[in-house]
């Protein structure tokens, strides 16, 4: 049974086409065009000077962006890994338990619901040099007080435990949803042929699960490059550009150097690599859930 | 089927991981009744005080009643124009006829959309914003959070969709509905709970936004967390004013995830594995 009452189609799909219209692909166009252009805020109003590909150029020199980019893909793949194991675990854990699921499922939704702004306030003190927590636990164990947020080397891996903390719980929640939706003869004709735990573990579970588990790598993985109030809050990128992310440095183009030609160009080139990297992934992921088959 | 032993192996690993999500929270909640002197002192017996309430709500120069009201006028708005933009547009698209590369299309750009980092659109839109001269208005923060959330609350929508049975539709049809007619009196009352889910979530996310509403807005219309961002910016780190800022902006999601886990669970799910 088919309607044909094209009015209220049209009428219905028209807003969510005007708002990706005029909120994402117009100012996509924009980003573009002003991408070729020298912007400055002049008077009141944006004096644009055309220069070409020149910010494109000299986007390989400058001294953020490319630190940067790999910085930003440095975190994405150290953090998935962590997130992977720790979430794979809780998962299973919750999962196993019949009393307290719901609160354990609470528990760990809360990292996800909270501000992120407000998670970076607190992980801000307890890095603190003089008065933060770590510190203050380490010197009970005569370890000197360590700079977390002020050593180069130091100040990425703070980021990265950050991250990990922030985000496990995601990884947890897509990997709960995908072993409670198991098929639950397949572990009864285990233990039947009398399987242990952890055989079912290896052997049942992690097959069974594999592609919940590449759609969690890749959805974390991609969500990573959005990482900003954290680093906004921690160390603004520094020292140096020791914990410098792509969004930092688009955000400090824009809204600090009032540059848009620069931080146009940044985003061109950010939303070409996200871009090309969605693809390889989605690729990538086809293959594999082929292979599975 | 399970061993005791095991039993407690599991139990005592996930309260382990759980004292690990919960320590930050209770840390910052003890931080947020205690005195600057308390606080740098680093002492663990300490008298509590609502200083630091008192200070955030209630000084001269506080500004934290206005934030509030500023975040749920925001958040109320831009969540009132998802469920309603998303309803329409996914009844449509999964259970209407209509052309198929236009679902297509659509579903595809806004995964795309969903995700790119928000940052590289923000520039864009707070030039637009001040060529409007929408700067610094609540209008332009509203439409920002819409276009943000939008995938997600789509997608949570659209699959809540597609488990509501397309057998009452169908007889609705066939007594004579018009689509409309349909829309309103059968899909959105069967819809309710991915409303409410879709609900929850981009409110909360809306609420917790702080990249977005720091770029667009200033003093007089900036939301909750750009206000608790400020407390740690000045020469001197205001930590019992942050812990107490970070306390109240808990409170929705605290609330939320209490009366409404089961929803938010499926909600999640349903926008992330699609």
């Amino acid at each position: 049974m088919h309607h044909k009452d094209t009015n209220w189609k049209i009428l219905s799909l028209l807003p969510i086409f005007l708002i990706l219209v005029c909120l994402t692909l117009i100012p996509l166009v924009n980003i573009f065009y002003n991408s070729f252009f020298d912007i400055r805020w002049n008077d009141g109003g944006y004096v644009y000077k055309f220069i070409g590909l020149q910010h494109y150029i000299e986007l390989p020199h400058n001294k953020f962006y490319l630190p940067g980019l790999k910085n930003t893909v440095t975190l994405s793949m150290i953090t998935v890994l962590f997130q992977m194991i720790f979430g794979f675990c809780i998962a299973l854990g919750i999962s196993k338990i019949k009393t307290g699921k719901s609160f354990f499922t609470s528990l760990f939704l809360l990292p996800i619901l909270l501000p992120p702004i407000v998670i970076g306030s607190i992980w801000r003190l307890m890095y603190g040099f003089d008065f933060g927590i770590f510190n203050y636990l380490l010197s009970f164990a005569g370890v000197y007080p360590l700079d977390w947020l002020g050593d180069p080397s130091l100040a990425f891996i703070s980021v990265v435990i950050l991250d990990i903390w922030h985000w496990t719980p995601f990884v947890v929640l897509l990997l709960l949803a995908g072993i409670e939706s198991l098929p639950t003869d397949v572990y009864e004709a285990g233990r039947i042929d009398g399987t242990n735990a952890w055989s079912e573990i290896i052997h049942l579970t992690i097959p069974l699960m594999i592609p919940t588990i590449i759609v969690t790598i890749v959805f974390r993985f991609i969500l990573t490059f959005k990482i900003f109030d954290e680093i906004y809050l921690l160390t603004k990128g520094g020292p140096g550009t020791s914990t410098e992310v792509i969004s930092f440095s688009i955000y400090e183009a824009f809204f600090s150097a009032d540059n848009v030609g620069l931080g146009s160009v940044m985003s061109v080139v950010s939303l070409f690599v996200v871009s090309l990297i969605i693809i390889i992934m989605l690729n990538i992921t086809r293959r594999i859930n082929k292979y599975a088959e | 089927m399970q061993s005791k032993t095991e039993k407690i192996i599991t139990y005592s690993f996930l309260s382990f991981f759980g004292c690990v999500v919960l320590f930050p929270f209770l840390w910052i909640g003890m931080m947020a009744f205690k005195k600057q002197i308390d606080i740098l002192m680093m002492k663990i017996i300490f008298k509590p005080t609502l200083f630091n309430f008192e200070k955030i709500f209630f000084s001269k120069e506080a500004t934290f009643f206005d934030d509030i009201f500023n975040s749920l006028v925001v958040g109320i708005s831009s969540t009132i124009i998802i469920l309603i933009v998303c309803s329409m547009a996914s009844f449509t698209m999964i259970r209407l006829r209509i052309p198929q590369w236009i679902t297509a299309i659509l579903f595809l750009w806004v995964i795309v959309f969903h995700m790119l980092p928000p940052i590289t659109f923000v520039g864009a839109w707070f030039m637009m914003a001040s060529s409007f001269g929408l700067f610094n208005s609540r209008i332009a923060l509203i439409l920002a959070h819409t276009t943000i959330n939008l995938p997600l609350g789509l997608l949570i929508i659209s699959s809540f969709m597609r488990d509501v049975p397309t057998e009452i539709q169908e007889a609705a049809f066939v007594d004579g509905c018009s689509n409309r007619q349909v829309y309103f009196n059968v899909i959105l009352p069967l819809l309710r709970p991915g409303l409410f889910a879709a609900a929850v979530i981009v409110f909360l996310f809306s609420w917790n936004d702080f990249m977005v509403a720091m770029n667009l807005t200033a003093k007089a219309t900036q939301t909750v967390p750009v206000s608790i961002a400020t407390f740690s910016q000045q020469y001197e780190v205001r930590y019992g004013e942050m812990a107490a800022g970070s306390l109240v902006s808990l409170i929705p999601a605290l609330i939320l995830t209490f009366f409404a886990q089961k929803y938010i669970v499926k909600g999640l799910t349903a926008g992330a594995v699609k």
